[in-house]
């Protein structure tokens, strides 16, 4: 039932670990942090935008965590980590030279080969920009390949924007539509404040063509899905990274159930249409 | 169709509205530019005209003493500010203030409600235009407040 075909997962044992070293850390805000990990030894495997790396801190815990780099980067993963709790706090704080347990890559990836020859809408509130990064890298990198370029960005104030001159660098390219919206701010603050599906009808693409991909809070993504609807985006055009608490991250422990699916074998990108009915069953 | 009529009947608020309600509102309305840092309304003034935007962006702010003024909403080309002049005490209960420079048609909220009282049809139709705009703004302004890139409580 999941939207895109799982990419092929590259451990030969996808229970075991492998050794990664930090070899940089950027803080993002006081508590977010970019890791760029490299394997201590071997190739490092490939990944599609939107898939995610089990993270092993030794003797804290494991979890799950987007890969928000550039897919044509060979050399390094690149994840985002923001301190929630005891593991990704020790995550997050790890100092380059650390090193960590890495599992995956894992999951189904954003539907970028559809989104071929059409508008292609790409959504992000808040943490959601990391796993969405990828896909606009590899959009952006390929940029022949698709008709109109929107990209959507909502933050809670102008302080937590995430990946700031990235933002300006791919705003500043001129076949790209790229807004952001912040949910509050004060008068020094120049651009759109609001939530980020207001942003939608001020945007010009085809509804009737695009495709649009969507990463952030649940409630979020809901409002924005029912946004893009509102304006003749089909469901069945609309994707979105679901998130839940990922054990096992191969479809056998069930800890991420999301009614008939598992978020981490099935998902985490999953086509709305397909999951509409168990998005509004509040119980899951 | 004059100019200002057709101005007003391709703004997205008023689109698809027929052509003798076109002619009605028209008469109340005007062309208004506010160059940046210009006030077009301030809270607990009189809301005698609101504005169809056409080009330019503007703040909605909200003063506290002693603090800057918070920014709860921009609004750009195809939006409308205000719906303060639709009900009684007929009074802003924002600032809203033009980013850059700002065109709109600006519509006389005394002439408007007048012809509203005077042809329910149109009061109606415009009456469903504001409705629909409230309840978006509504919709977002619980989103909005819902907070939902706050730090998630451990």
């Amino acid at each position: 039932m999941s939207a895109v075909a799982p990419a092929t997962v590259d451990p030969a044992d996808p229970w075991i670990p492998r050794s990664y070293r930090v070899t940089r850390r950027t803080s993002e805000s006081p508590d977010t942090a970019t890791l760029e990990v490299v394997p201590s030894e071997g190739a490092l495997p490939a990944f599609r935008p939107g898939q995610f790396n089990m993270l092993y801190a030794f003797g804290v815990g494991e979890i799950a965590v987007s890969l928000s780099g550039d897919p044509a980067d060979r050399s390094r993963f690149v994840h985002t980590v923001r301190t929630v709790g005891a593991v990704s706090g020790a995550i997050a704080a790890l100092p380059a030279g650390a090193v960590l347990g890495l599992r995956g890559p894992f999951g189904t990836p954003w539907p970028l080969e559809e989104a071929r020859g059409r508008d292609i809408i790409l959504i992000a509130g808040g943490l959601g920009l990391a796993p969405l990064r990828p896909a606009i890298h590899e959009v952006l990198g390929h940029r022949e390949r698709y008709r109109r370029v929107v990209i959507l960005v909502g933050m809670r104030n102008p302080n937590d924007i995430l990946y700031r001159h990235e933002l300006e660098r791919w705003r500043s390219t001129l076949d790209v539509e790229l807004e952001v919206t912040v949910d509050r701010a004060d008068a020094g603050w120049h651009g759109h404040v609001g939530v980020v599906p207001s942003l939608i009808p001020r945007t010009s693409f085809d509804p009737a063509h695009a495709i649009a991909m969507i990463c952030g809070p649940e409630i979020m993504m809901r409002f924005t899905a029912q946004a893009l609807e509102g304006v003749g985006v089909a469901l069945e055009r609309i994707y979105v990274s679901m998130e839940r608490n990922m054990k096992c991250a191969i479809g056998l422990c069930g800890h991420c159930q999301f009614g008939p699916l598992f978020v981490c074998r099935d998902g985490p990108v999953m086509r709305m249409d397909r999951i509409a009915k168990i998005f509004a069953v509040r119980e899951i | 169709m004059a100019g200002l009529e057709r101005i007003l009947l391709e703004h997205p608020f008023f689109r698809g509205l027929d052509a003798a309600a076109g002619s009605l509102i028209v008469g109340c309305a005007r062309n208004v530019v506010f160059e940046p840092g210009r006030y077009m309304c301030r809270e607990g003034e009189p809301a005698d005209e609101f504005y169809l935007l056409r080009e330019g962006t503007v703040a909605l702010e909200i003063a506290a003493p002693g603090r800057a003024p918070s920014v709860f909403l921009t609004l750009g080309e195809g939006e409308i500010v205000g719906v303060s002049w639709l009900t009684p005490p007929y009074r802003w209960s924002f600032d809203a203030r033009a980013v850059d420079r700002v065109r709109a048609l600006g519509l006389d909220a005394r002439c408007l409600r007048a012809k509203c009282e005077a042809d329910h049809d149109l009061g109606y139709e415009l009456m469903k235009r504001c409705l629909a705009l409230l309840t978006r703004r509504l919709h977002a302004t619980r989103l909005q407040m819902l907070d939902v890139y706050a730090r998630p409580a451990v």
